[in-house]
């Protein structure tokens, strides 16, 4: 029974540091398959927290900080949206620019608006967003196995965790199912075609950038005013990046996306727990060794070893109509 | 629509990219304003600390020779056409070549252990770049993907080798033991008073060295002419009869050396030890400078003195003026390269219009 305990504290985590990464990679998926690469998905993560952070603080409502997070990461998208749709730049130097761009702006901010060396003010219970108990949660706890399962991994998770879960069926719903989904798939393959059928390249483009930015700021609200209660400096520390990774890994679909992501989620969470024990013949597991694995899977899965990822056939490029 | 006018030369080279800097530093100046401060009482104060006194001027120097190594090895590759954002990280595991070469010759001469540091941190460097750049030329994994994946590597790999392995028994903090005085690489006070209490050192010299060594690579030689032919279109050397893969791996490799060096300046000299991401984002900067300085080493050099500026001015401006920290320093950066990268063609149009001069109808070849 204990070892049961402790698989499902594990796989609790697991979920927790999973849900970023989930809203992260959902939201690089509209955007490449759009044929939009965003490397940027790191800055607005961080951008988003800042924001919902800030808000939340200055206004004591979690709901405006998710709007001003949500806010923040759209126009961050903008950006992106003007340099590489627009003025036909480089999208991977524009996504480069943007996180640069969170990193400092949030700092800096955050420094001269509230004096706390980069933080804000610490956020109180009704300033977050708190966790939700599903009905019955706490009459079936002591049922054996299932209670516990449904107490403590599926109940008592915040709003925005369940919005992450339920993104992942409609991600796949409208991407395969629905006409504008197609069309989104069809501009990230192949814009001419769409563009001979009389459709815009650019608003198809700029709406997939603004589901992106919903995603990616429900995300960094996740991250500030949900999981933790206030922003911290570069509190999104790398989670941008292995949501890339992590939808290369998934080869841009949304169910392998939302597995990858729980794998990776689980080994961070694996990391703190594997922290100071000792295995018989190897000893301890070096916390680096389990903080490199996604890299190192999908720089294995890149190199076509296990599988092949083939990238959608027109992200990065800039589409320019024929003069 | 008609085909486009091209611009005269010299606005191409050098109006256009200086509006683009100016355009950023406008941007920067109006988010000092936001907090309340005079952007140009603190460019006054940049400027001071950057260039006004001896050692302040010696500290740009030495923040400049990371970003012209940096910055090289970013647009060594692009002239290949390929996108390195890796130079973090490559400069992180050539500081493990330095160190072990400088802890195992620790106590001879500068002259005998700054050769081999410069050997060994180049190796290290170009081994973390040949990786990507084989995987790139080989199996196909996208340069820019994979050069960002192998930074985060670096980070826990060497995190790990320091931690567990450099450090000395006793010491507290993450960091390996000390190189000797006499065997790290000499500080140009030694030689030049002007520099009292600043950390430049003969790295600089090198730097300088190296941005000449690259022009000649890259433009007066056969190498640097295939490695040209292959960034602009590579299906074109292909047909030239160039191995487009080896080309790809040896310009990865030498962009990591290039990198490495930043690991001479910083672990071989300055620290005189391997410290806990002693690199602390100069390897981004370098994108920063390839872009802001065109790939050119000329423009990378201004690029590269203008960063430097910017990273000890800033300094100096997080000490005197309330409210203003050094991040500001990376939101600069930041809209240098949106502005003079990403967003870089965006006045284009608008000096087109300038510059246009309607066909001479008299002439018969007309414009």
């Amino acid at each position: 029974m204990h070892y049961y305990t402790d698989l499902i504290l594990i796989l609790d985590s697991t979920v927790r540091l999973a849900i970023p990464l989930i809203l992260a990679c959902l939201a690089g998926l509209y955007s490449e398959r759009a044929g939009i690469v965003d490397i940027g998905l790191e800055g607005k993560l961080l951008g988003a927290a800042f924001g919902a952070a800030a808000m939340s603080a200055v206004t004591g409502s979690p709901w405006l900080g998710l709007l001003a997070g949500i806010g923040v990461a759209l126009g961050m998208s903008g950006i992106h949206g003007l340099a590489s749709i627009n003025l036909k730049g480089n999208q991977i130097i524009s996504g480069v620019a943007l996180n640069f761009l969170a990193a400092g702006l949030t700092t800096f901010l955050g420094q001269s608006w509230f004096h706390r060396g980069g933080f804000t003010p610490q956020l109180s219970q009704s300033q977050r967003f708190g966790p939700i108990s599903l009905p019955y949660a706490d009459q079936v706890k002591d049922v054996p196995i299932l209670g516990g399962l449904y107490s403590e991994l599926i109940s008592g998770h915040n709003i925005l965790a369940y919005v992450a879960f339920i993104a992942v069926p409609v991600t796949a719903w409208v991407l395969f199912s629905t006409r504008f989904g197609l069309r989104l798939r069809a501009v990230g393959e192949n814009p001419k075609a769409l563009d001979t059928a009389g459709m815009s390249v650019t608003l198809l483009r700029y709406q997939a950038l603004i589901i992106t930015a919903v995603l990616v700021g429900i995300g960094g609200t996740y991250l500030s005013i949900a999981q933790s209660a206030g922003f911290n400096n570069n509190m999104s520390a790398g989670r941008g990046y292995i949501a890339l990774a992590a939808l290369i890994f998934a080869k841009w679909k949304p169910w392998p996306a939302l597995a990858t992501c729980l794998l990776f989620g689980f080994l961070d969470a694996l990391q703190f727990r594997l922290q100071g024990i000792q295995f018989p013949v190897i000893g301890e597991v070096p916390v680096q060794a389990i903080q490199v694995l996604p890299y190192i899977l999908t720089v294995v899965l890149l190199a076509g070893f296990i599988g092949r990822a083939v990238a959608p056939k027109a992200a990065g490029q800039p589409y320019t109509k024929e003069r | 629509m008609s085909a486009r006018v091209p611009l005269p030369r010299w606005v191409d080279v050098a109006l256009l990219p200086v509006l683009n800097v100016m355009l950023a530093f406008l941007i920067g100046g109006i988010v000092v304003m936001l907090v309340g401060q005079n952007p140009l009482d603190a460019v006054g104060i940049m400027i001071y600390g950057a260039f006004g006194y001896g050692s302040g001027f010696g500290y740009t120097l030495y923040y400049t020779t990371d970003f012209i190594f940096a910055g090289l090895a970013v647009s060594l590759a692009y002239q290949a056409g390929l996108f390195n954002i890796g130079p973090e990280g490559q400069a992180y595991v050539a500081g493990l070549g330095v160190i072990l070469v400088a802890l195992a010759l620790n106590g001879l001469p500068w002259l005998v252990t700054v050769p081999a540091m410069i050997v060994a941190g180049g190796l290290f460097g170009a081994a973390w770049a040949f990786i990507p750049g084989y995987l790139q030329a080989k199996r196909g994994s996208h340069i820019v993907i994979t050069t960002i994946l192998f930074n985060f590597i670096a980070v826990s790999m060497m995190g790990y080798i320091i931690s567990k392995h450099l450090k000395p028994d006793g010491v507290n903090s993450d960091e390996s033991a000390p190189i000797d005085a006499i065997s790290r690489v000499p500080q140009l006070n030694v030689f030049w008073d002007l520099f009292k209490h600043s950390p430049v050192n003969i790295s600089f010299i090198l730097a300088l060295l190296a941005l000449v060594g690259v022009y000649w690579l890259v433009w007066r030689t056969k190498f640097g002419f295939a490695m040209r032919v292959l960034g602009q279109n590579p299906t074109a050397a292909r047909y030239a009869g160039i191995s487009n893969s080896r080309m790809i791996m040896i310009t990865m490799a030498l962009a990591g050396a290039m990198a490495g060096m930043v690991a001479v300046n910083n672990v071989g000299g300055v620290q005189g030890r391997l410290i806990l991401n002693f690199v602390s984002g100069a390897g981004f900067v370098g994108v920063a400078v390839a872009f802001m300085g065109k790939g050119h080493p000329f423009g990378v050099a201004l690029s590269a003195l203008l960063f430097g500026a910017l990273y000890q001015g800033g300094q100096e401006l997080a000490f005197s003026m309330p409210g203003i920290t050094r991040e500001m320093i990376v939101t600069i950066q930041a809209l240098v390269i949106l502005f003079t990268g990403a967003m870089g063609d965006m006045l284009r149009p608008p000096l087109e219009r300038v510059f246009f001069k309607p066909p001479d109808n008299s002439s018969a070849e007309g414009g």
